[in-house]
C-alpha cells in the first residue's frame, strides 16, 4: 500500500485515495471542432510508461481535492506531489 | 508421565508445570515452555505425517518456521485449524492435534502405495496424465486428486474467534531479536528513534538462546534478557514477541501478525485470537537470521533425520535429546556444536564430515571431548521405515562420485548440516535484488530499493562479533538519519568459538547400481530425480523447473529446499548459481490464518449499512429489506402470507388507484452553489440549463466522455445560484467525484461548489391520483393546483412547523410529489403523511412496486443505464441539446454509435400474457437454432404490469422500435425457459405522460 502525500492534508495511506490517470491529458475545449484523431487520443489512448509518470489522484476519503503525483510506475517511488495549481 | 527423551537439566521450560495434550488420539505430557514439536520429541515421537505425493513417513526436520513436515490439524469443529506447524505451536493444556494426509493412521497409511508406484508418478505427472480426455478433468481426475492430495481439512463452521487489526507508525522496525536485532534496536532507541522490535518466537534472543557465547561479562542469554528489559523500559520502544512480520509491501508498509491468545491456558474471552499489524516504518532493519540447509543423500527423508541446529535447539531450549544414538552428518563446523551438546549430556555421537579435515577451535573441542569423527566420509543411504535405524556410511573416493568401504552403522537419529542460508525473504520482498555470495554459497541482500537494511546472519555475517558491530553501527546510522541525534552506544566485547570454512559439497552420490530416493523438497515430495527429469525434458528457467516439479511451492515455501534445488540445477546445467537465479519470494513468509487478514470485517461489519431515518418505521411495518448498494431499502411491506409478487402488485395498484408513499432517502443529493452553477450544469448535462427558472426542476442526463450514459436525475433551481441535484442511489458517489473532477481539474475557472447532502435530507415520494388532495392536507398554504404547483414545480414550505422542500416530480409516472425534510424530521414527516393519507387509502410501497411502476412506464434505470448504452439506445435523443456542447457530445457521432442496427430499448410482452420473462434472457429469432443462438438483444427488467395485469419487460434489442410487432423468443438457459414474446413500445402505460401533468 502506497503512502501518498496529499498537498492539502499530508501523508496518508493509499486506501484514502482514488487514481485519476495521466495528469498531462488536457480535455479539448468545449464547443471547438476536434478532429477524430485528437478526440480518439483523448478518449482512448494513454501512454503507459515504465518509469516517471505524472498523474492525478483524488483524496476521496479526505479533503476531496484532486492533485498531481509524480510516481515511478515500476518502483512506485513517489518523487513529488503538488496542488493542481502548482507545477510538478 | 515419563518423558523418555527429556533431560533433567538444560532448556527454558518449566519442569514444575506439566501440561497434558493429545496427539492422534493419545494423551501425552510436556512442560510449560514446550512447543508441540518439543513435547512430542520428549516422548520419543518423530513420526508426525506423510509426504504429500508418495505418503512416505515423515518426521520433524527443523525446530522453527522452516519445518517442512510437521503440519498438523489442531482441535475439532469450528475451532479446527489445518496445516499448523508443530514447531510453531506453543503447548497449552488440552491441546489436541492430529497428523494430516494419512489414512487410516500415520503409521499405517494406505496412500503409501504411491511410494511403490512412484516410477509412474514422476515430475509433471499431473500435467502429463490428466490432460486427456478433457471431459474427465472435472468429473473424475479433479475430485480424486482433491481427495488424495491436500493437507489439512478446512473448518466447515464459522470461525468462533475474534481477530483485530492495528495500525502503527514508527521510525525503525527491527525484525528479529537475535544479537544483531537487539543491538540495532538498542542503538536506534538510545539515539531517540521510535522503535518497534518484533520477534516471532515466544522468547527473545534468537541464536543467543542456544549458542555458547559471552557478551561483556554475561552469557548471551543474560545479555539478551537484560537488553529486552532495557528496551521495554524505554517510552519510545514497543517490544513484541509472538509477532511475525510476514509481508514487506510498498513504501515500507509492513504487515505482521501477533499471536495473542492460543498460548494462554484460560484466556479471557475479550482477547482477540490474533492481531494483524499494519506498520508504516520509516526504516526497516531485517535481522531475521538464517536457516540451516539439509544435506541430500539416499532416503534422507526418514523420521529421525533432522537439521543439526534443530537437534541443538531441542537440547538447549527444551532439554530434549532427539535420539540417543546420533550421527552428525555435515559439510561445515557449525554441526560440531550439536555433537558437543550431545556429548555433554552423556551421549556419544558419531560425526560424519565430507571434508578432508578442519582445524577450527570447535572441531578441536569436539576432538578433545573424545568425539569420534570420520572425515572424508558421507552417509550414502539410510534404513528404517517409520524411524531411521541405521545409516550406510562410506568413504568418499577422490572425485567424490562414489564410495569405498560402505558400512551400516546403527543410529536412531541423524543430524544433518549443509551450511546456512540467510533468511532474505523480507529483503527480497522489498525489491532488493539479491546477490549470490560465493563464500557462503547463498544469496544475500544487495541493493535496497526501499528503506531496508539487513543485519547479522540475514545479511550473511555469521559471527557474533560482526553481528553485534553491524547491529550497533546500523542502528545508530539509521536513527541518526531520522532523529539527527548523536547518542552512540558502545558495542560490547564478545567471545565466541571460531568456525572454519564449509565445503560446498551437499548432494551425495548414489552408490553403484542404487537408485535411492534423495529428497530435496520434503513437504512437496520433490527428489533429485525429479529435477534431473525436468532438465532432461527441456525446462531451463528456474521458475519453470519450480512449477514443473513443484519445488518450493508448498506451504513452507521451500525454506529448507530452494537453495539446494537451484544448486542442483546449476550443477546439472553446469552453470554458476547466479546465472540460474532464484525464484521470487512472496508474502506471507509464514502461513497466516485467513481470519487474521479479514479481522473484524465479517458479518455485519463486512461493510457499512446505510439506513434511512424512517428505517425503524419500515421495520415495525413488516418491511422486507433489499440491499441497494450500502443502503437497506424496503423491498415490500408484507401483509399476511403475501409473496413478493403479490405484495408488489398490491402496492403498485394502490399507487395507480389511490396514493402510495415510498422512502427515497437513498437517492443521491448534491448541493450546487455559486455564480457559475447554471453554466456548469449546462456542460455536465446533455440538455439546456441556462434558462431554468428559479423554483423549477428539470430532468437531466449525464454522459461519460465516451458518450455512454452515466446517470440521470432531476435538478432543481432553488435560487439564482443554488441548485439541488439528485442522482441514482447507485451512482451518487461517482457523480460527486465526476463533478469535482470537472470543477477542479478541467474548468477551475468556474465559480461553483458542490457538496453531498444525501444524508442531510430524508425523502418521501407521494404518488397516485389522490396525492394532490393529500398534499393539500399536508401543506394547506401551498396552492396545489396545476397552475400553482405545476409538473416540475418546486416550493419551500413548512410541514407542521418543520421546514420542507416539495418537488412535483415523478418516477412512477403518476401524479406525484417528493417531500424532503431535514433527516432528523424524517420520521415525523413520514408519520404525518401516513396519518393524513389514511382516509385516502395510503399504503407504503417498496422498491419492487417502484420498479414495476417505472418499468411499465418505460422509465430507464440502472438495468438499462448499464455502461453500454448511449442516449439514443434509451429513446433519450430528445434530451440532447443541439445548441451547446456538453460532456460526451463529441463521442456521439462515432461510427458505431450511428449504426442503425444498435440495440435499443423496447417493451416485451409474452404472447401467452402469463409467463414472467426472466431478466437476462436473450432474445432470439429461432428458438431451435443451434448454439450459440444468434442474440438479438436481452431482457433488462421484468415486472407484472399493474395496469394491464400481465407480464411486461423492458429489453435492449437490435434495431429497437423497428421491430415493434415482431414475434421473438426469450431464452433463459439458466431458468430453462423459452418464451414466445411480442415486441411492443417501451412506454406501455400512459405513453403521452398525461398523468404526471394532470
Ligand atoms: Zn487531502
Amino acid at each position: 500500500m502506497l503512502e501518498i502525500k496529499c498537498p492539502h492534508c499530508g501523508s496518508r495511506s493509499q486506501n484514502e485515495f482514488s487514481y485519476g490517470g495521466d495528469s498531462s491529458v488536457k480535455r479539448p475545449e468545449l464547443g471547438k471542432e476536434v478532429p477524430d484523431k485528437d478526440w480518439d487520443d483523448f478518449i482512448y489512448f494513454r501512454n503507459n510508461p515504465r518509469g516517471k509518470h505524472s498523474e492525478l489522484w483524488h483524496h476521496v476519503a479526505g479533503c476531496r481535492q484532486w492533485f498531481k503525483v509524480l510516481r515511478d510506475t515500476s518502483t512506485h517511488e513517489i518523487f513529488k506531489t503538488a496542488k493542481l495549481t502548482e507545477e510538478l | 508421565m515419563t518423558q523418555k527423551y527429556r533431560l533433567d537439566k538444560e532448556g527454558y521450560i518449566n519442569r514444575k508445570k506439566s501440561i497434558s495434550f493429545k496427539f492422534n488420539g493419545k494423551k501425552y505430557f510436556g512442560y510449560e515452555g514446550d512447543t508441540l514439536a518439543s513435547a512430542l520429541l520428549a516422548n520419543g515421537i518423530h513420526l508426525v505425517g506423510r509426504s504429500f505425493k508418495y505418503h512416505r513417513p515423515r518426521g520433524f526436520v527443523g525446530s522453527k518456521e522452516d519445518e517442512p513436515n510437521a503440519k498438523v490439524q489442531l482441535y475439532d469443529g469450528a475451532k479446527t485449524e489445518p496445516n499448523a506447524v508443530a514447531t510453531e505451536v506453543e503447548l497449552v493444556e488440552g491441546l489436541v492435534a492430529k497428523s494430516q494426509n494419512c489414512w487410516p493412521s500415520v503409521s499405517f497409511d494406505l496412500g503409501a502405495i504411491n511410494n511403490f508406484l512412484s516410477k509412474f508418478l514422476p515430475a509433471g505427472f499431473y500435467y502429463k496424465t490428466f490432460m486427456w480426455p478433457k471431459s474427465f478433468w472435472y468429473k473424475i481426475y479433479e475430485p480424486i486428486i482433491r481427495k488424495t492430495a491436500g493437507l489439512g481439512v478446512a473448518p466447515l463452521k464459522p470461525d468462533p474467534d475474534r481477530y483485530e487489526h492495528k495500525f502503527e507508525h514508527c521510525d525503525v522496525l527491527v525484525i528479529g531479536s537475535g544479537p544483531s536485532g537487539l543491538a540495532s534496536a538498542l542503538a536506534a532507541a538510545k539515539n531517540g528513534a521510535r522503535v518497534i522490535l518484533a520477534e516471532d518466537k515466544s522468547q527473545f534472543g534468537g541464536s543467543l538462546l542456544t549458542d555458547q557465547v559471552t557478551i561483556g561479562n554475561k552469557t548471551g542469554k543474560e545479555w539478551a534478557d537484560e537488553t529486552i528489559e532495557q528496551l521495554k523500559s524505554m517510552p519510545n520502544v514497543v517490544v513484541k514477541n509472538r509477532s511475525q512480520v510476514f509481508g514487506y509491501y510498498d513504501h515500507n508498509m509492513m504487515v505482521m501478525f501477533e499471536r495473542t491468545k492460543d498460548h494462554i491456558e484460560s484466556p479471557s474471552e475479550y482477547i482477540p485470537r490474533q492481531k494483524l499489524w499494519y506498520i508504516r516504518a520509516k526504516e526497516v532493519l531485517v535481522s531475521t537470521g538464517s536457516i540451516e540447509r539439509p544435506l541430500i543423500f539416499g532416503n534422507n527423508d526418514r523420521p529421525g533425520i533432522l537439521l543439526a541446529s534443530a537437534a541443538k535447539e531441542y537440547i538447549k531450549k527444551y532439554g530434549i535429546l532427539i535420539g540417543k544414538k546420533p550421527i552428525i552428518f555435515t559439510n561445515n563446523d557449525s554441526a560440531y556444536d550439536t555433537a558437543i551438546e550431545f556429548k555433554k549430556n552423556g551421549i556419544n555421537p558419531l560425526v560424519v564430515d565430507v571434508r578432508k579435515n578442519s582445524e577450527s577451535t570447535v572441531v578441536k573441542e569436539a576432538r578433545d571431548l573424545g568425539i569420534n569423527i570420520k572425515f572424508s566420509h558421507a552417509v550414502a543411504n539410510t534404513k528404517g521405515y517409520l524411524r531411521v535405524n541405521s545409516a550406510t556410511v562410506g568413504k568418499l573416493n577422490n572425485d567424490r562420485s562414489s564410495y569405498e568401504n560402505l558400512e551400516n552403522i546403527p543410529c536412531d537419529c541423524i543430524c544433518v548440516s549443509g551450511n546456512w542460508t540467510p533468511t532474505v525473504h523480507l529483503s527480497s520482498q522489498s525489491g532488493n535484488k539479491l546477490k549470490f555470495d560465493e563464500i557462503i554459497n547463498a544469496f544475500i541482500p544487495n541493493q535496497s530499493r526501499q528503506n531496508e537494511t539487513a543485519v547479522g546472519s540475514a545479511n550473511g555475517s555469521f559471527t557474533l562479533k560482526k553481528s553485534l558491530e553491524d547491529g550497533f553501527h546500523k542502528g545508530f546510522e539509521i536513527s541518526n538519519r531520522l532523529t539527527k541525534k548523536n547518542i552512540k552506544s558502545d558495542t560490547p566485547s564478545s567471545n565466541e568459538k571460531n568456525y572454519g570454512k564449509h565445503e560446498n559439497f551437499w548432494c551425495m552420490p548414489l552408490p553403484k547400481n542404487k537408485d535411492y530416493k534423495r529428497c530435496v523438497d520434503f513437504q512437496n515430495d520433490v527428489y533429485v530425480s525429479d529435477i534431473e527429469l525436468a532438465i532432461r525434458e527441456g525446462f531451463r528457467s528456474i521458475e519453470h523447473v519450480k512449477r514443473y516439479t513443484t519445488l518450493g511451492m508448498a506451504t513452507d515455501q521451500g525454506k529448507t529446499s530452494n537453495l539446494n534445488g537451484l544448486q542442483l540445477v546449476s550443477n546439472i546445467e553446469n552453470k554458476i548459481v547466479p546465472e540460474v537465479g532464484h525464484t521470487t519470494f512472496r508474502p506471507p513468509y509464514t502461513p497466516v490464518t485467513i481470519g487474521t487478514i479479514v479481522g473484524r470485517e465479517v458479518g455485519k461489519h463486512y461493510r457499512p449499512t446505510r439506513k434511512s431515518p424512517m428505517h425503524s418505521w419500515h421495520e415495525k411495518n413488516n418491511a422486507v429489506f433489499v440491499d441497494a448498494g450500502l443502503w437497506l431499502r424496503p423491498r415490500y411491506y408484507k401483509q399476511g402470507n403475501e409473496t413478493l409478487q403479490q405484495a408488489a402488485k398490491r402496492e403498485g395498484a394502490n399507487v395507480r388507484k389511490n396514493v402510495g408513499i415510498c422512502d427515497v432517502t437513498s437517492l443521491g443529493k448534491i448541493d450546487i452553489k455559486g455564480p457559475d452553477s447554471a453554466e456548469f450544469l449546462n456542460r455536465i448535462y446533455t440538455n439546456a440549463w441556462m434558462k431554468l427558472p428559479v423554483g423549477k426542476a428539470r430532468y437531466g442526463v449525464m454522459l461519460r466522455e465516451d458518450g455512454i450514459v452515466f446517470d440521470d436525475g432531476t435538478t432543481t433551481r432553488i435560487s439564482e445560484n443554488h441548485f439541488h441535484m439528485t442522482t441514482t442511489t447507485a451512482q451518487a458517489v461517482n457523480v460527486l467525484a465526476h463533478l469535482e473532477y470537472y470543477l477542479q481539474v478541467v474548468w477551475p475557472e468556474l465559480d461553483v461548489n458542490v457538496l453531498s447532502t444525501t444524508e442531510q435530507w430524508a425523502g418521501a415520494a407521494v404518488a397516485g391520483p389522490k396525492s394532490r388532495a393529500l398534499l393539500k392536507k399536508l401543506f394547506p398554504k401551498i396552492d396545489v393546483s396545476s397552475e400553482g404547483l405545476p409538473f416540475m414545480g418546486f416550493k419551500e414550505e413548512n410541514l407542521f412547523g418543520v421546514p420542507a422542500r416539495v418537488f412535483r416530480i415523478s418516477f412512477s409516472g403518476e401524479l406525484a410529489y417528493e417531500i424532503n425534510v431535514e433527516s432528523d424530521h424524517g420520521i415525523f414527516m413520514w408519520k404525518k403523511i401516513m396519518e393524513l393519507g389514511k382516509s385516502m387509502g395510503i399504503q407504503p410501497y417498496g422498491t419492487e412496486a417502484l420498479s414495476t411502476l417505472r418499468i411499465e412506464m418505460g422509465h430507464v434505470a440502472g438495468s438499462e443505464i448499464d455502461g453500454r448504452t448511449i442516449p439514443s439506445d434509451l429513446s433519450l435523443e430528445g434530451m440532447l441539446s443541439k445548441k451547446k456542447d456538453f460532456i460526451g457530445k463529441r463521442s456521439l457521432n462515432r461510427e458505431a454509435f450511428l449504426n442503425p442496427d444498435r440495440e435499443k430499448i423496447v417493451g416485451v410482452i409474452p404472447v401467452d400474457k402469463k409467463t414472467m420473462i426472466p431478466e437476462g434472457s436473450h432474445l432470439v429469432k429461432d428458438k431451435n437454432a443451434p448454439l450459440p443462438n444468434p442474440k438479438l438483444g436481452h431482457i433488462s427488467a421484468s415486472c407484472w404490469s399493474v395496469e394491464y395485469n400481465n407480464p411486461f419487460s423492458l429489453a435492449i434489442l437490435k434495431e429497437g422500435k423497428k421491430r415493434i410487432g415482431e414475434k421473438l423468443y426469450a431464452m433463459s438457459p439458466l431458468k430453462n425457459k423459452s418464451i414466445e414474446v411480442e415486441i411492443v413500445s417501451s412506454h406501455y402505460v400512459d405513453p403521452k405522460g398525461e398523468r404526471v401533468r394532470s
